[in-house]
């Protein structure tokens, strides 16, 4: 629970943390703002990401959302946060034509929408204490408001996944307010993204992709998505929406990206 | 694989891949041994002979731009690389022509995203976080965001 502050040369502090929950670790990295607020709100979107754990967690018998997928409880009894997910899990699925779900073998599942929603709404409270610069990374997908420093942006790599320990990009915030990176793939869980057609491992010619846009909530949702798709559909579909850019990488290697996206690199 | 630590596996990794650049972009593979610095003085020759275009658009960030190469002839086909430079820095590189067909295809599979890799491979180190397919807890101590987070800046 010990941040970490430090004073890079130039810039201003920076408050570091990395926090196991969720079955995965968030890494804080909070610049400038007035030290005793930052800390204060650090304190508060750990505690916030655990709260989030404890009342979706689908692996907890004892969560809201696993008694409301038994029946057990009404949506109405939920906290109300968990109507919100849902909402925004229907949503998804609205526009991705299905291939977004928040169901799971015919139960409640909002696993793919949760994390994203949780990640986005802890970097925008640290954002809303006062900090000039906040990137919070979920496990993989990234949140970032404002700037590291007064001479540079946010710069993220989007990992090789046939190549761990390398990369297949770098992703700079320059010139946004908000950005969020997210990926979907193979490489570190193994087939965990279903398609919701055939309720089995999506059967895609993809091992990664990349979404890049203002909001993780929906950068997360259209990365698993898009790689349920596979790479024809999914780049047709992600070059369809809004403020979206995309990389995607085949299972032969091969990078393909949105027409936008080498505005986004460096 | 797992074991060994990532950041030197990123070292390792981009000192291989450079010799592959060099090798692919010099077309001799006979020549000069392949070392950081001849990857960059190719990459800076490649520029200056090469076709520079701003990125198309408006409201693109400033500074970004993408330098397309000339065609080159290898043994295996043509090959043409595009590379998107950012305050004179080169951050990611792809093909745009690669040779197809045949015994190549495999080759081309290996070369050419080795080109991406080796390009922002150098520039790993000016990374504030990275974003891949989800990590468990476990995972997370052999990612790059460990490293980074260890770092601390």
């Amino acid at each position: 629970m010990v941040g970490q502050v430090t004073d890079p040369a130039g810039g201003p502090s920076a408050l570091r943390h990395a926090e196991e929950v969720m079955g995965t670790v968030v890494s804080f990295d909070v610049r400038g703002g007035e030290p005793g607020a930052v800390r204060t709100a650090l304190e508060e979107a750990v505690a916030g990401l655990h709260r989030v754990d404890e009342v979706f967690s689908t692996y907890r018998e004892d969560s809201q959302v696993s008694r409301l997928g038994r029946g057990d409880v009404t949506l109405e009894q939920c906290d109300q946060e968990v109507a919100e997910v849902l909402a925004s899990g229907a949503e998804a699925e609205r526009l991705s034509d299905g291939w977004f779900s928040t169901r799971y073998e015919g139960r409640i599942d909002p696993t793919g929408i949760v994390k994203g929603w949780a990640v986005e709404r802890a970097a925008r409270h640290l954002a809303a204490s006062g900090a000039d610069g906040v990137s919070v990374n979920g496990g993989g997908d990234v949140q970032m408001y404002g700037v590291p420093g007064p001479h540079r942006p946010w710069r993220v790599g989007i990992a090789d996944p046939l190549r761990p320990g390398g990369l297949a990009a770098v992703v700079s915030a320059a010139g946004a307010a908000e950005l969020a990176v997210a990926t979907s793939g193979t490489a570190e869980r193994g087939a965990h993204i279903v398609d919701p057609r055939t309720g089995r491992s999506a059967v895609t010619d993809l091992v990664a992709v990349t979404v890049v846009g203002p909001r993780l909530i929906w950068a997360d949702a259209w990365a698993t998505a898009a790689f349920a798709m596979g790479s024809r559909q999914a780049l047709d579909w992600l070059e369809s929406l809004p403020d979206v850019e995309a990389l995607l990488i085949t299972a032969g290697d091969e990078v393909r990206c949105t027409g936008g996206l080498a505005a986004r690199l460096g | 694989m797992r074991k060994s630590h990532p950041v030197r596996r990123a070292v390792l990794a981009g000192a291989a891949t450079v010799s592959g650049i060099v090798l692919l972009l010099a077309l001799k593979p006979a020549s000069d041994p392949a070392s950081a610095q001849a990857a960059g003085g190719v990459a800076a020759q490649r520029s200056a002979a090469a076709q520079e275009s701003p990125q198309g658009g408006s409201g693109q960030q400033t500074g970004a731009r993408t330098v397309t190469g000339d065609v080159a002839t290898t043994q295996y086909g043509n090959v043409q690389v595009r590379l998107t430079v950012s305050g004179g820095r080169i951050t990611a590189a792809e093909a745009v022509q690669a040779p197809k067909g045949g015994v190549s295809d495999q080759k081309t599979a290996l070369a050419v995203p080795r080109l991406n890799q080796a390009a922002v491979a150098a520039q790993s180190a000016d990374i504030d976080a990275v974003s891949g397919a989800t990590y468990t807890s476990t995972g997370y101590k052999q990612s790059l965001q460990s490293a980074l987070d260890k770092a601390g800046g």
